[in-house]
């Protein structure tokens, strides 16, 4: 394989999804929602006395931080109501729904990278070239996978800076963010999520061959980050170093599975003769 | 002259689809080849076996003494090929297509400025280099097709309907460019078109097809004999056929049929050594003879007549 004709169709695929604006524009609006956003409101909210005297009243709330799971318990210790509120929601509950991110990133990019060429009927002129298929499959998933995963850890950076700064008058020293818990979730679960986003985003193009199409159906993949967040709020799964290695795991074996069926359809023939 | 291109028994099916059934021709070097025929008729399916994109059911192909089905990489470093469609990044600009293009050929970085400077030059796009190809009027848009098939400087260009979608000024525009490339370049070209009198005025010799087979093959001038033996003349008079002219005109040796044709007559010669004849028989007759002109059947009256032949009819004269 050349990289310089990886590089080259990686390239020109960017080019394209920075030219459409339904492609770029969540990529913007989601991460600074959740990377600054909404952290800022949990952060500033809770500065107001009568805001905190309404959460210390409110019985379910209290016995809600009672029930949660001994492992993150241990984080609330020492810490006030204020501290622990910001810790809870921020430290904890955003965790998995950080994960959105990297999936939604390249299933955008990888709509528009293969089903998009299918839509617009570019695809024969790319058949056309000495590139063989093998290039121009990892030319596109490295289109899709790596600015993924680059906004991916933008995000994580700017999040830790955003809570590090924003919340050092609340947290006064007693815990810094990130928590050692994330790292998996980042450096791991990211990774695999991206693939997996890739790999099931071209089994999909391959039957409706348009990029909103390919997009919304890929979309549904936003239920496995739903369900770890649901996990992690009603405490059920705690995304602990272990259980999100383990988490991990699974998902790169699926994301593995699909990634192989997906390179054994990317061939010549089919992509011609679908596409016609 | 060499072949470069060499397509024996070739069958190709879809599942149960038949696209080509026995398909044998040759192409040899520096000639503009056509392969003539209706929608389905399976030139597109040629272009792409004779490229590798996929391995024939049976037959063999040989493209510049390579094998399409083992070394299809090889043969598309030496060939280029113009889509149906012009299958052009429409959101980049004409330099970011032919750039990615010239990536993908695997030319040498440093001859790409110039080389996609020279092609945006010839085909009268170098003002517009820098904008959208959204922005660009069809006939534009082909003109960089074209563009693109020629970057890497192929042995053999392959042009899939070049001017199917054109308005007849850009059709005549891009046929323009695509003689001067095959004639003045000595570019060998293979042209699928379904738009006969563009086969006429580019091609050396072509291919007619019909539901996948082979109807015929050859120059204009072969295929004309092949369909419509003998010569015809159409013989205008100024005022009436005398009548005894058709009875004295079928008795002149190399006159095979004689036909009224309104105020004209209408005749199948052997050869046209015998127009003097015919000419001096009329005078003779009492006929006012105004026009008399050999016939010459266009690529479209052999056209029909071969897929007439195919479909089970017989040869129109």
């Amino acid at each position: 394989m050349r990289p310089e004709v990886i590089t080259a169709i990686a390239k020109k695929d960017l080019l394209e999804v920075r030219q459409n604006t339904s492609a770029w524009l969540p990529m913007v609006i989601v991460p600074l929602l959740f990377a600054v956003g909404l952290p800022l409101i949990i952060l500033l909210a809770p500065r107001n006395p009568a805001f905190l005297n309404q959460i210390a009243a409110d019985p379910d709330l209290m016995s809600f931080i009672d029930r949660l799971p001994p492992v993150m318990l241990a984080y609330l210790e020492g810490l006030d109501l204020n501290q622990k509120m910001v810790m809870i929601f921020l430290g904890f509950f955003f965790a998995p729904m950080f994960l959105i991110m990297p999936l939604m990133f390249s299933t955008i990019i990888a709509a528009e990278s293969f089903a998009g060429e299918w839509e617009r009927k570019t695809l024969e002129a790319l058949l056309y070239t000495p590139a063989s298929d093998a290039e121009l499959f990892v030319g596109k998933m490295a289109a899709a996978g790596a600015p993924a995963l680059l906004l991916t850890w933008i995000c994580f950076g700017l999040y830790t800076l955003v809570l590090n700064a924003a919340g050092a008058p609340i947290m006064a020293g007693k815990i810094s963010f990130p928590l050692p818990t994330w790292y998996p979730l980042i450096f791991w679960i990211s990774p695999a999520l991206s693939l997996l986003g890739i790999s099931a985003t071209v089994l999909i193009s391959a039957r409706t061959k348009t990029f909103m199409g390919a997009y919304q159906l890929s979309g549904s993949l936003v239920l496995i980050v739903l369900a770890l967040v649901v996990g992690q709020v009603t405490g059920v799964l705690y995304l602990s170093i272990g259980s999100g290695m383990l988490v991990g795991l699974v998902i790169w074996l699926t994301a593995g599975l699909l990634t192989w069926l997906s390179v054994r359809l990317f061939k010549r023939a089919f992509l011609l003769i679908s596409g016609d | 002259m060499k072949t470069i291109l060499s397509v024996e028994h070739l069958t190709h099916r879809y599942g149960d689809q038949p696209a080509l059934d026995n398909l044998s021709f040759e192409m040899q070097e520096g000639e503009i080849f056509g392969l003539l025929g209706p929608n389905g008729a399976g030139k597109t399916t040629t272009v792409r076996l004779v490229n590798g994109m996929f391995p024939p059911s049976t037959g063999k192909i040989r493209v510049l003494g390579l094998n399409p089905t083992r070394q299809g990489t090889e043969i598309r470093r030496q060939t280029g090929v113009l889509t149906e469609t012009p299958a052009l990044y429409e959101r980049l600009t004409a330099r970011q297509n032919l750039e990615f293009f010239a990536t993908l050929c695997e030319m040498p970085k440093s001859e790409r400025p110039a080389r996609i400077s020279e092609l945006l030059s010839f085909f009268g796009l170098e003002p517009r280099a820098n904008d959208k190809v959204s922005t660009f009027s069809k006939g534009m848009k082909q003109r960089l097709a074209l563009a693109r098939a020629l970057l890497h400087r192929p042995e053999i260009l392959f042009l899939d309907e070049p001017t199917s979608a054109l308005d007849p000024e850009a059709s005549a525009q891009v046929r323009d460019l695509i003689a001067s490339i095959g004639r003045e370049d000595g570019r060998s070209v293979l042209v699928c078109t379904h738009i006969l009198s563009e086969a006429e005025r580019l091609c050396d010799r072509v291919a007619i097809l019909g539901k996948g087979r082979l109807l015929a093959l050859g120059s204009l001038e072969e295929l004309r004999r092949r369909v419509m033996p003998g010569l015809w003349l159409e013989v205008e008079l100024l005022s009436g056929i005398p009548a005894s002219l058709e009875a004295r005109l079928a008795t002149i040796d190399g006159v095979l049929a004689v036909e009224p044709a309104g105020s004209s007559l209408r005749l199948q010669v052997s050869q046209l050594a015998v127009v003097p004849a015919v000419a001096a028989a009329v005078i003779s007759a009492g006929g006012h003879l105004l026009r008399l002109q050999p016939q010459e059947i266009s690529l479209e009256e052999v056209y029909f007549a071969l897929q007439n032949e195919s479909n089970g009819g017989s040869h129109a004269s």
